[in-house]
């Protein structure tokens, strides 16, 4: 061992949650050390090239609110922009771009370098270092060891990875990268709830052998909008996207195939996404369609790749090229790199508290997949809360939490603690109940606030969102022309006059969470002594620990009768 | 650790038989301390109850039930007494001296039920009712709020409104996302109306309330038409002051009656004369305006052509002369027994086709408000075409009627979406 390295926060992991928690934990003023197996793998997308979406779109305006990193990457790499239910509220509008590849990931690095604090460290961490019970930092691969009093671990699919296709098996987190083996035993070994997840990805495809002309183009917005409003300047040149479907032929090849298929062999236990199914899930549950869209997507300005959004599979790889030969205007299409499912270990998100710390372990939070979640933005935006949280740990600041009021990713958090997961957790405006508030184009109005007192913006961000909130002051008290302030706020302040009476009716529905937000109950051992608690109703709320009759409210199957039991406790007690 | 409770769960004392009942951790003792061995569970054993001195206080039916599997989800043991006030106090005196044991407080027995997973809230207070219950009709309402009909039928309308919610979630959240074509140009207005339509029937018919407290029966028309003379005709007493004075009754009179196993509540009211100077008079006119609305029945006394919608028109004061009228359902007088006992009938009609259409379907007050407030959110999103406000509202109706059940709406919801369609990437 040459020296002992020492810093405030750890941050194991490079992807978008761990790139999050490091910056965000450096923005709050913590020394932080941003592990990862390969620098160069720093902010890599693993699976599909585009960021954003509905409810995923919420939450990278939000992550960039509080001057995260994504959509500032996402607006330097976007080479096609899609502002998806354009002819809906503003509420359900989702904000997604197509990015080129590499040009994300060299943007990723260069907000990372120009983030103060932040070192990035080069290995593999191999097991956590704990004195006694307290944890003290990492022990890496090559037993160097660096300490901090807060760890970040954001591993994705790292945890016990093992990757299928057909009957070939690999243990990795991503294909050709090693899993994180020495981790998962010990995370394991500490007696921390570990349950199987199962996702996967299509095949690439070379774009050169695609038969664009046979196909339906579909182009990038015309209007200039940008994922972050710090973002200004000229696009990148925009490429189109294109649309193709699966025929009867293509399934009769998956079906033919299904024999030597992981998924319906049984090799692969852990439940995968009902929201992003495998091909092979497809024809199964939906037998009676003859056909289901891929969107053929670009991978970058100077790359061929293109990524066959849609056609997720584990399928032995001669099947692969068989299924996606039948596709019209990919009969004579090469195969790149064939599509694989990957089943890792996840953390049952119950044992972590509203900050994503873990109860049973004080100092070590948890980010991204970890925690059961399927998705780049859901990844970047727990990430951003961890690392704020770590921060919070290392240096003896004031925890950052979001409730469900004030933000997508607050809602995300409250179900991830509360509910758990049965499948890999996906955002969606429907889970958020106060849709109408919580838009992607207001988050900056919603945020900047907490993220000021969070101490979380920077200089540049803060004398940005000071001049934007003038211009609505004035908008709203009509002292400016809607012709002179930004388009998006002119759209923003319309927008919250269109729904103000049921944003006036959700208000008085925030007000009550938030007061019984505000009533403490009792958790673990105490509930035992609460008068009137089934036996039923103390093991889930001892699963989910909520802290606050709000929070046990939304437990699932906790009974109105034992809220109500809680609330006599909390009157009684009080 | 709860209380050990206990009650007289069968009706006041005196009475044949008096049943006891005792729940919770220390039933099993409390059953020992009193009546020695106890029983083998299930078992009816004859058994000498004695207090703590060891006086015999009865010969007593000593039954142990033992958790869970019981009416409230603990240890249960019942003691059926002789119904003698004096006995009954006896044990129910020793029975608080055992250490643990206290009485129970008023419908504690089903909130332990309810609490263990017994029974849901609908049923719950279906058998609050039935155990309120005092006629045959009434009992029926009860036992079908009981048994879920009640329950059922709100986890129905949620099913419903879940799959709505799906189809419309789908094109807001899914709409780009290939596959939910099926679902493109969603309306969803056919499905709403069919529901509202379904609601709007339910909140009309009367309540349980209404059903316990009885058929509220109102007399009306104008001034000396012989409304206060058939009032006390139908109560069998003299009520009401009745007189040949136009406007004596000023106020409004109620009596309840029970008749061929229907609860009625009659109600006698002021003479609707057109104009008047006497301030106490307008009072009561304006008050049996009030007990028309509420009314479930009304027996209009007047000319047919001024009668209320839905009204019994009656021809009144049939023992005289030129009263007669061919468009009444019915001529009457009180000085007509036969006439009376013909209204009585009309009335036992009708009565029973509106508990035959509701009888199962009575909703408690309660379950009546989340109805309406399910109903009025639906309203709202039956006059709009902006999708996310008909999602809104649905999310705003479907939250009561969740409560009802104790149920998580957002994930019935998104149950309903995945099952649908082929949804992602």
């Amino acid at each position: 061992m040459f020296h002992v390295k020492q810093f405030d926060v750890i941050v194991v992991g490079g992807g978008h949650a761990g790139t999050e928690a490091a910056a965000a934990a450096a923005r709050r003023g913590a020394r932080v050390a941003l592990l990862s197996q390969s620098g160069a793998q720093i902010g890599t997308m693993s699976c599909n090239p585009s960021i954003g979406g509905l409810g995923k779109g919420h939450l990278v305006r939000e992550v960039d609110a509080l001057d995260g990193l994504m959509a500032r990457a996402a607006d330097a790499g976007a080479i096609h922009y899609r502002m998806l239910n354009r002819s809906k509220g503003l509420a359900v509008q989702g904000p997604r771009i197509q990015a080129d590849r590499r040009r994300y990931r060299a943007a990723i690095h260069d907000l990372l370098t120009a983030t103060p604090n932040l070192t990035i460290v080069e290995g593999e961490a191999a097991a956590l270092t704990l004195d006694h019970d307290r944890l003290t930092g990492v022990r890496l691969a090559d037993n160097s060891t660096i300490t901090a009093p807060a760890v970040v671990l954001a591993t994705g699919t790292f945890l016990g990875g093992r990757i299928y296709r057909g009957s070939e098996r690999e243990a990795g987190g991503r294909v050709g990268e090693r899993p994180a083996l020495e981790l998962g035993e010990q995370l394991r070994s500490l007696g921390l709830p570990m349950r199987r997840l199962k996702t996967g990805t299509p095949p690439r495809l070379d774009g050169r052998t695609i038969d664009w002309a046979r196909l339906t183009p579909q182009p990038s917005d015309d209007d200039p909008w940008r994922m972050s409003p710090m973002t200004y300047g000229p696009r990148l040149p925009q490429l189109a996207c294109a649309v193709t479907r699966t025929n009867i032929a293509t399934h009769d090849i998956i079906r033919a195939g299904l024999d030597n298929s992981p998924l319906f062999s049984g090799a692969i236990e852990g439940q995968g996404p009902r929201y992003c199914p495998s091909i092979e899930d497809k024809v199964h549950r939906f037998g009676d369609r003859d056909g289901h869209q891929i969107f053929l997507e670009p991978e970058g300005l100077d790359d061929t790749t293109v990524y066959p959004n849609g056609i997720s599979t584990s399928l032995a790889t001669d099947v692969q090229i068989a299924m996606v030969r039948s596709v019209e205007g990919l009969e004579r299409a090469v195969i790149t790199v064939p599509g694989y499912a990957v089943e890792y270990d996840h953390l049952d998100p119950r044992a972590l508290d509203h900050r994503l710390a873990l109860a049973a372990l004080p100092g070590l939070f948890c980010a991204g997949q970890i925690n059961g979640t399927t998705g780049y933005e859901e990844a970047a935006a727990q990430g951003l809360i961890a690392g704020l949280n770590a921060a919070a740990v290392a240096r003896d600041d004031a925890p950052v939490i979001f409730d469900r009021a004030s933000a997508y990713v607050g809602v995300m958090i409250d179900d991830l603690v509360l509910q758990g997961v049965s499948e890999p957790y996906r955002m969606l405006t429907a889970r958020a109940e106060y849709r109408l508030a919580l838009r992607a184009d207001n988050a900056e109005t919603r945020l900047s606030a907490l993220g000021e007192a969070a101490n979380c913006l920077s200089e540049q961000r803060r004398a940005h969102v000071a001049r934007r909130m003038g211009q609505r002051d004035n908008l709203r008290a009509g002292q400016v022309a809607v012709s002179e302030v930004d388009p998006d706020i002119a759209r923003e302040v319309e927008e919250d006059a269109r729904y103000a009476p049921y944003l006036a009716r959700q208000a008085e529905e925030i007000d009550r969470m938030r007061r019984d937000g505000a009533i403490a109950i009792p958790t673990g051992a105490a509930l035992h002594t609460i008068a009137g608690l089934s036996n039923e109703m103390i093991e889930r709320l001892t699963t989910a620990a909520p802290t606050t009759l709000d929070e046990a409210s939304r437990v699932r199957g906790v009974t109105p009768a034992a809220l109500a039991a809680l609330w006599l406790h909390a009157r009684k007690s009080a | 650790m709860s209380d050990t409770i206990f009650a007289l769960s069968s009706g006041r004392p005196p009475a044949a038989i008096a049943v006891l009942r005792i729940s919770g951790p220390a039933a099993r003792t409390a059953a020992e301390a009193l009546a020695g061995r106890c029983p083998p569970p299930r078992r009816a054993s004859l058994r000498t109850v004695r207090d703590a001195a060891g006086a015999p206080l009865d010969r007593a039916l000593v039954l142990y039930f033992p958790g869970p599997a019981t009416a409230t989800g603990e240890d249960l043991v019942e003691l059926h007494c002789h119904g003698g006030r004096a006995v009954v106090a006896a044990v129910e005196h020793a029975l608080a001296a055992l250490p643990g044991l206290r009485p129970a407080r008023p419908g504690e027995f089903t909130r332990r039920a309810l609490e263990n997973g017994r029974i849901d809230l609908a049923q719950a207070q279906g058998l609050a009712d039935l155990l309120e219950a005092e006629t045959e009709t009434q009992r029926r309402t009860a036992l079908a709020a009981a048994e879920g009909a009640v329950g059922r039928a709100v986890a129905g309308w949620l099913d419903r409104l879940s799959a709505i919610a799906a189809r419309v979630e789908a094109q807001l959240d899914f709409a780009d996302e290939a596959d939910v074509e099926d679902a493109g140009g969603y309306d969803p207005a056919p499905a709403i109306s069919a529901l509202l339509a379904e609601w709007h029937a339910t909140l009309a018919a009367p309540s349980v309330e209404r059903l316990r407290d009885g058929i509220r029966v109102v007399i009306a028309g104008p001034p000396n038409a012989g409304k206060s003379s058939l009032f006390n005709a139908l109560v069998d007493r003299d009520a009401a002051i009745v007189t040949p004075i136009a406007g004596t009754t000023r106020d409004i009179l109620e009596a309840a009656v029970m008749r061929d196993g229907i609860p009625y509540r009659l109600t006698d009211t002021a003479g609707l004369a057109e104009a008047t100077d006497d301030e106490v008079e307008r009072i009561g006119i304006d008050r049996a305006a009030a007990a028309i609305a509420s009314a479930d029945m009304l027996l209009w006394m007047g000319a047919p052509a001024v009668a209320p919608r839905g009204a019994v028109i009656l021809a009144g004061k049939a023992d005289l002369p030129d009263t007669g009228s061919n468009d009444a359902d019915l001529a009457v007088s009180a000085r007509l027994p036969d006439t009376v006992a013909a209204l009585w009938a009309l009335l036992a009609d009708r009565a029973r086709m509106m508990l035959a259409i509701d009888g199962d379907m009575a909703l408690r007050q309660s379950q009546r408000d989340a109805l309406a407030d399910a109903a009025a959110a639906l309203d709202l999103a039956a006059r709009t075409s902006d999708l996310l406000i008909v999602a809104e509202q649905l999310r705003v109706a479907t939250r009561p009627l969740a409560g009802l059940l104790g149920r998580d709406a957002t994930e019935a919801m998104l149950d309903a979406l995945f099952g649908r369609f082929c949804l992602g990437k």
